[in-house]
């Protein structure tokens, strides 16, 4: 009690108040110290992530075309969207993209990484991992530009070997029956190695012991793979899921450098058609809305992910 | 259990003929998964060794069939032809510029914040921690217009800066990093305090070498992603000599539409040379990364 009456050294003024050598002195100076810390991330975040989604619900509810002063439509750009049969073909474009791409990614990626578990020469291991994982090195560009000269209908190699040993050619960039398969193979060429490298992340999380002893128990073949290997890799197989999904349903780069979305509007995306319209037509509020409704189908498809995976990801 | 160990006994005594046999059985297995595996890699590699080799072929031949495989030509005037074509020096330096200041920028700022949510209180920590999270998931195409617009009112259009500054937050860094910081014993922390050193010199000295491997992690994520992004700087540049590498090769594409592809081809293995570089050394940090998810998404 008497303790307590011991006058603290008196200072003032806030410097005096961050310095104070004790132990909430030291806390402040922690504190102070974290806010600085974080400040540059989130003031980054608030103004260039944060704040303009909030500003793309918001100018979706304009119509401006950058030289006249916005004019309020209310939700005149989401009906005009509604009935745009232009706009509902991108996302029928990429929405079929995603199902196809994402999933034999995930098959063939997974099959590679169960493949590269057996026993085999180091060296071999590292060929195949790094013969797997080269294309993810190329940018999307530079991927389009070389499969799309292999790929042309007349004088690309692809061709000629398919017409060498016997088979039809086939018109893989100017057919609009086939185009966006061909953008599927295009996207599974460049980005297997990638989802492979996230299979083997899962497996290696799996005690090898449990690979094994099941195998040796007598699951072979499909039963092993089936009634231990998914199971155990569920979560990763979510994983690769939603950002497959993220991804795919934005793609851009491959079918604009390979097809501009042709021929006709075969191949074009819904990310191709907000391109154009913000930045070709400048019709930023319209822009606005298709961004907005693709973001809303992105929350609504991954948080679907998730609930559906409460029925089929194992953790344990 | 008992149908197992029928079904296993039964397959041993189909296939009892010898060690030899078995030996043979369980090997074919093996090696015709590696002969699968091996016939998948020719696949894959193929596109990069026909676009080496066409990048090498004179003009006349860059379009014949059969296609060489091999290097024939050995024609090193298409690489001249490239920087002749487009300012392809400049866009080179452009891409440097924008990748480089991005992963120092991302190093910074990621490094600070993730020390920080992992290893300093303050109120409102959590909070703030959670509004970083959820942009994790946040597509660029819902923020790009706005970015945009605000570009242009910054007086950044058509600028390398309008590349790197927004892309200097990085709420993935972040995460990543203070996985790596909560990692860290706090002894660490309090032989330094001990020792008389201030919380500054500790996350300098004695935290962000124990990350090093997360640094490695985030700079090569970013490198990649940085070298060869096409959509960004589509949307925020018009000047060719601001170009990155991307854009000039799409441009080159362009022009060379009906003269020789062993011209773009060339462009496309100069694009490639810093990444298999990078690659080569940091690839353990590459697959990594990846397996965080650190690219797309």
């Amino acid at each position: 009690m008497q303790a307590t009456a011991v006058p603290a050294p008196k200072r003032s003024g806030p410097v005096a108040w961050l310095m104070q050598d004790t132990l909430t002195g030291m806390a402040r100076r922690r504190a102070l110290m974290g806010y600085l810390f974080v400040l540059p991330t989130i003031l980054g975040i608030v103004i260039f992530t944060a704040g303009p989604v909030l500003a793309s619900f918001g100018l979706s509810f304009f119509r401006w075309n950058v030289f006249r002063p916005p004019a309020f439509l209310g939700l005149e750009n989401y009906v005009r969207m509604f009935n745009d049969g232009r706009v509902a073909v991108g996302f029928w474009n990429s929405a079929r993209f995603v199902v196809m791409a994402i999933s034999l990614q995930i098959i063939i990626a997974l099959l590679l990484a169960l493949a590269l578990r057996q026993k085999m020469a180091t060296w071999m291991r590292y060929y195949f991992r790094t013969a797997f994982l080269l294309p993810f090195l190329l940018s999307g560009a530079a991927t389009g530009i070389v499969l799309a000269y292999m790929l042309h209908t007349e004088f690309g190699v692809v061709n000629y070997y398919l017409r060498m040993i016997g088979l039809p050619t086939v018109a893989w960039l100017n057919s609009s029956g086939t185009v966006l398969y061909t953008i599927v193979l295009v996207s599974l060429w460049q980005s297997v190695g990638f989802t492979m490298v996230i299979m083997m992340g899962g497996l290696s999380n799996i005690s090898p012991e449990v690979l094994d002893a099941a195998e040796v128990d007598g699951a072979r073949g499909w039963t092993w793979l089936w009634n231990i290997v998914l199971p155990m890799l569920s979560p990763t197989i979510l994983f690769a899921a939603v950002i497959g999904v993220i991804g795919g349903l934005q793609i851009f780069d491959q079918p604009y450098v390979m097809t501009r979305g042709g021929p006709g509007d075969a191949s074009r995306t819904v990310v191709m058609t907000l391109y154009e319209t913000a930045f070709k037509n400048q019709e930023i509020g319209y822009a606005s809305a298709i961004a907005v409704l693709l973001f809303i189908i992105i929350m609504i498809v991954t948080a679907t992910q998730f609930i559906l995976s409460k029925k089929w990801v194992f953790y344990n | 259990m008992a149908t197992t160990t029928v079904s296993s006994a039964g397959s041993t005594s189909l296939s009892d003929k010898g060690t030899l046999g078995r030996y043979i059985r369980y090997n074919s297995g093996r090696w015709l998964l590696i002969l699968g595996l091996f016939a998948f890699s020719v696949l894959m590699v193929a596109p990069l060794v026909w676009t080496i080799s066409t990048s090498l072929r004179t003009p006349a031949q860059s379009f014949s069939l059969p296609p060489k495989w091999l290097p024939t030509d050995w024609a090193f005037e298409n690489y001249s032809q490239v920087f002749e074509q487009i300012p392809f020096f400049r866009e080179i330096l452009n891409s440097f510029i924008v990748t480089i200041s991005t992963v120092v920028g991302q190093l910074i700022t990621a490094s600070m914040a993730g020390y920080a949510f992992a290893r300093l209180s303050f109120p409102g920590k959590n909070a703030l921690f959670w509004l970083v999270m959820a942009t994790l998931m946040i597509p660029l195409q819902a923020t790009i217009i706005p970015v945009f617009i605000l570009i242009s009112r910054f007086g950044l259009s058509d600028t390398l800066a309008s590349l790197i500054l927004p892309a200097l937050p990085t709420a993935f860094g972040t995460f990543l990093l203070r996985q790596y910081f909560m990692q860290i014993p706090k002894e660490f922390e309090e032989v330094a305090l001990v020792d008389g050193a201030n919380q500054f010199i500790i996350f300098l000295r004695v935290y962000l070498p124990l990350v090093a491997p997360g640094l490695a992690v985030l700079a090569v994520l970013a490198f990649n992603g940085t070298w060869n992004e096409f959509y960004r700087p589509l949307v925020f540049l018009i000047t060719d000599t601001n170009f990155t590498i991307p854009l000039g090769l799409n441009d080159l594409k362009g022009y060379m539409m009906t003269g020789s592809i062993s011209v773009v081809l060339a462009g496309v293995v100069l694009s490639l040379i810093p990444v298999v570089i990078v690659y080569l050394f940091g690839q353990r940090y590459l697959m990594e990364g990846i397996m965080m998810g650190g690219l797309k998404g």
